[in-house]
Parts: structure tokens; sequence; C-alpha cells
């Protein structure tokens, strides 16, 4: 068993940790501004919905279940040339956040689509008969009705994000994860694991707890 | 105001069946009157109302307001129709991220009234409600008839000619459904608003409705002043809604006494103000022994159920039920001798 050194550690530490938030921020960041749409689309496109189009939702939600169904460690190797082409490399935080930002957007616009169901059809129908077009149905009932969930949603996703944001160190992502992998399994300092896992852990109760805040404080 | 032309809708259910929910409804609806439609549930009157702001085109026939064909609006058209009608429901369906004048606003801002405008109007509908005090709460803060004041508001707040309500009073208390019937009556007068309600309650027709549709199976068996078809429904159906009312329950031992004839009287109209009873005992040698009663008043009018006894020679007797007749609705033996 190797020496544990410390100062070694933390000097790898701290860059990790921010890592792991750049990747995860820039996923979570993606999934808010993209999958959001997604995930109204698919909604507001489904049967009986109010403006329901079979192929536009057909197309959707292919996209999203492909992306879902996909083991991510695949889809991080099948995105590489994809990444290059975003962000110019394939290794770093930067090119990490590619394929987690695909996953994060997917996995978000299917959350976001499961709280718009569980909005209130009469709601809706009382805004029809309003004569409200879709569009101020989506921004003044549907989103707002939604926002509490959402933000439960996005809690859940940051915490599966930082698990899978340790897979990215096998693209030479870095991060925590990939420091746990390096250290405490590859080079057996068991120490070094417990301690990189512990910090994970942490940062995920740290997550949770924000966000179960926020989503009650959003409650009407 | 409203004409429904033949109007027909039929859905295909989960089982791939096609179901018919409304059958060639035609009928008309005044300017300025409430009208009622009663039945029981699935009988079709929620799919019916629902053709009027086109919540649910027709599959067969034409609803026409105003002269125009609803059915054949779409887009803005139609969005701007539906400023003119306001509606509300069972379940009130107000925006729960809004509050009480938040919810009353979003109707003028969807009609695209200015920032003025609501401001000035606002205070104005939830003071006609009732509500001032509570514009800047929650509706989950709310009880059941404040929540339907709040939609009535809400749903009057365009200046509406239509006014639909949806089982509007089915999930209140007796108390509230009062209240908030005789807000409705009261906008009815005040603004000229036609309302179509649609119940399964025939108390509810009773107190506020000027006419009534009656309708079964998607098809519409009866319409009338509430007055004629409470007293005199020609329909089976009609009948079976509004037997409870008419129904009153005699323990088994007076009716099976046949003896003494047991009269059923049914008074109506200017009729149920005079002293008939009071003139058989007069008039004949025989006692009225007077076992059940009831009177209601429809739309002002008195409409009366008597059940009594008549005990006396039985000469007597047939000249009183002579009289009673002549003099009433409709009389009826209830214990005839076999």
């Amino acid at each position: 068993m190797n020496e544990t050194n410390y100062s070694e550690l933390l000097n790898n530490l701290l860059p990790a940790f921010g890592e792991t938030l750049e990747m995860c921020g820039i996923a979570l960041l993606l999934a808010v501004v993209l999958g959001t749409p997604l995930g109204v689309l698919s909604y507001i496109t489904s049967k009986h919905s109010i403006c329901q189009n079979r192929v536009v939702n057909l197309i959707v939600g292919f996209f999203i279940n492909v992306i879902m169904s996909t083991p991510f460690v695949i889809l991080l190797v099948l995105l590489l040339p994809f990444t290059r082409f975003v962000v110019g490399t394939s290794i770093g935080p930067e090119a990490a956040s590619v394929p987690l930002g695909i996953v994060a957007i997917a996995f978000y616009a299917r959350l976001v689509e499961g709280n718009l169901h569980a909005i209130d059809k009469g709601v809706i129908e009382a805004s029809l008969a309003m004569g409200a077009t879709w569009f101020r149905i989506v921004t003044n009932v549907l989103l707002p009705g939604a926002f509490s969930g959402m933000i439960r949603g996005l809690t859940v996703l940051a915490v599966t994000l930082v698990g899978y944001s340790a897979m990215a160190g096998i693209v030479g992502g870095g991060g925590v994860g990939d420091l746990a992998i390096r250290f405490g399994y590859y080079r057996y300092q068991t120490d070094i694991m417990i301690i990189t896992v512990l910090l994970l852990i942490i940062l995920v109760q740290i997550i949770q707890t924000i966000g179960e805040k926020a989503s009650r404080k959003v409650q009407k | 105001m409203i004409k429904f032309d033949n109007v027909s809708v039929s859905f295909t259910n989960k089982k791939g069946q096609i179901v018919d929910a409304v059958k060639n409804v035609s009928f008309n609806v005044n300017d300025g009157e409430i009208l009622g439609i009663v039945g029981t549930s699935g009988a079709g009157k929620s799919t019916l109302l629902r053709t009027v702001n086109q919540l649910q085109l027709p599959t067969g026939g034409h609803t026409i307001v105003d002269g125009k064909d609803i059915g054949s609006l779409s887009g803005k058209s139609l969005a701007k129709f539906r400023h003119s009608i306001g509606m509300i429901f069972q379940q009130f369906n107000l925006v729960s991220t809004k509050t009480v004048a938040q919810n009353v606003a979003f109707a003028m801002e969807i009609a695209g009234h200015s920032k003025e405008e609501i401001k000035r109007r606002v205070p104005e509908l939830l003071s006609l409600v009732g509500l001032s005090d509570r514009a800047d709460v929650y509706p989950s803060t709310l009880s059941g008839g404040q929540k339907q004041r709040v939609a009535i508001a809400r749903a009057v707040a365009n200046n509406p000619k239509i006014l639909l309500c949806d089982e509007a009073t089915s999930a209140l208390d007796p108390e509230t459904t009062n209240d908030v019937l005789q807000l409705l009556e009261v906008i009815n007068i005040k603004f000229g608003i036609t309302i179509v309600l649609i119940t399964h309650e025939f108390d509810v027709v009773k107190k506020i409705c000027h006419r009534v549709a009656v309708m079964n199976k998607g098809e519409l068996v009866e319409i009338g002043d509430v007055s004629d078809v409470f007293t005199k429904p020609q329909h089976e159906f009609t009948k079976t809604l509004l037997s409870h009312t008419f129904d009153l329950d005699l323990p088994g031992r007076l009716t099976e006494d046949k003896s003494k004839p047991l009269v059923k009287i049914i008074y109506n109209g200017e009729k149920a103000e005079n002293a008939i009873v009071s003139n058989v005992v007069k008039l004949y040698d025989v006692d009225v022994n007077i076992l059940h009663g009831k009177i209601e008043y429809i739309n002002d009018k008195p409409f009366g159920i008597l059940i009594v006894q008549l005990i006396g020679k039985q000469d007597d007797i047939y000249n009183s039920l002579d009289y009673l007749s002549n003099n009433t609705y409709r009389t009826e033996v209830i214990n005839e001798r076999d």
C-alpha cells in the first residue's frame, strides 16, 4: 500500500471539487435552458393537450428515450466526435459537460413533463374557455403550477449528475469522482477513497437540503 | 341568443366503441334568461354545454351563438369569441399560483385589457362578489363558496353576454349553494347576462331558472317553463327525476286501510292560494284529516301537494271528491278499493 500524502491529496482535491461543480453546473444550466422547453413541448403536443401534435410528440419522445436508455458510459464515448466539434477537445471538464449536459436535458425534460401532467386539467380548460393562447397557458398556468415540482426535479437531477460526473473521469473529465477512482481504486488508497466519497455524500446532502427548502418555499 | 341546431357529439371510447354523448339536440336559449339543463350524470348535458364555447366541437349539427356558427371559429376569432363567454365549473378551476385578484386579472389580460383598466375593474368585481378583503390571498386558503365567487368574478370580468355554469354548485353545501345561486341571479338581473346552468339537482333549477331543459341519455326529452315542467312533466324520465319531490311517503298502515279514502291533492298556480280544504268541510259533512303536505314556490308561483283522509258518509265523500277535483289542479285517490 502506498503512503498517503495528505498535502498531495489536498492539492488534488480542491481543483477536483471545482471541476465537479463546473461539470454539473454547466449540465444543470443546459437542462434548465433546453430541458424545460423540451419537456413543455412534449407535454403540450401529447394527446388531448393544448397543442396536440402526434409527429412532434413522437420525435421528442424518441430523442429523450434514446438518450435515457443508452448507458452513460457508452453515450460518453459515442458523443466524443460531437464533443470535439462543440468544445474543440474531448478531454477535461468542459468536454465532459457535453455528454453530461445532453443526459441532463433529456432527464430534466421528462421530469418537467411529469410535473406538467400533474397539473389539474380543469384549470387548463378554464383558461381555454377564457380564450387564452397556448403560450399564455404555458407561461401563466403550466410553468408556475409545476415550478415547485420542477425545483424538486432539479435537485434529483443535480444529485444524479454528481454520480454521473464520476464516470466522466474515463474521458479525462476530472472531478471528485474521478479522484476517488484514480487514487482510491487504482492506487489502493482506501482512506482517500473514503474521504472523497464522504465529500461527495456531503455535496449531495447540501444539494438535497437546498433543493427541498427552495421547493417548499415556492409552494402555494 | 344560443341555438342548438340538431347538435350531436360522439366519441370513440378506450375500447374503440363509438359513444353518442349528445344526440340530435335542438332548442334555443333566449336572450337574458336563466336556462337550466338537468339530467343524471352521463346525460350529455356537460358535453352539450361545451359546444357553446367550442371546448367541444359538435360532430353533427351546429351550435349557433348570436347568429355565428361556433364550429366554424378557430384561432384568433375563436379566442375573441371566448372572451364574450364566461364559464364556471364544479371544481372552480382557479389558478392556484395566482392570488384572488390575479385570477380575476388573468381573464382580463387574456382579453387584452390595459393594465390601468384591470387595476380599476378588479376591485369592482371583487366587491361585487363580496371578496374585497381577500384580494391578495391564494385560492388554497379560501372555502369552496369563496372559490366559486372568485370564479364568478373571473367569468364576468370581460362583460360576457353568456355565462355557462357546469355543475357550479354541486361541490358546495346547501347554504353556500343558495348564496352562489343568489349571486348568479343578481348577475343575471344586473348585467342582463344569459345564464345556461347545468345541474343534476332539480332544486337548483327551481330556485333560479326561468326555463328548464331535461336531458336523458344524450337526448333532449323536455323543455319548458320551470313551473310547467315541474307541475306537468310530460316525459317519463322527467317524472322519475321529479319523483322525490312528488312522492310523500306515508306509513303502510295508512295506505292499507281502504275504509277511508286517502286523497292526494295537487295545487298549482293561483288555486293553491284558495281555502279549498276548509270549503269542503263547510260545504259537505266530512272531516278532513291532513296526513302529509308540502308547498313549493317556483318562480313565485305556489305548487303544493296535500294528502288528506276524508271521513264521512259515502255521498258526502263523493261530493267532496268532485269539488276537490274541480277546484284543484289534480286529485287522485291513492288507496282505491280493489
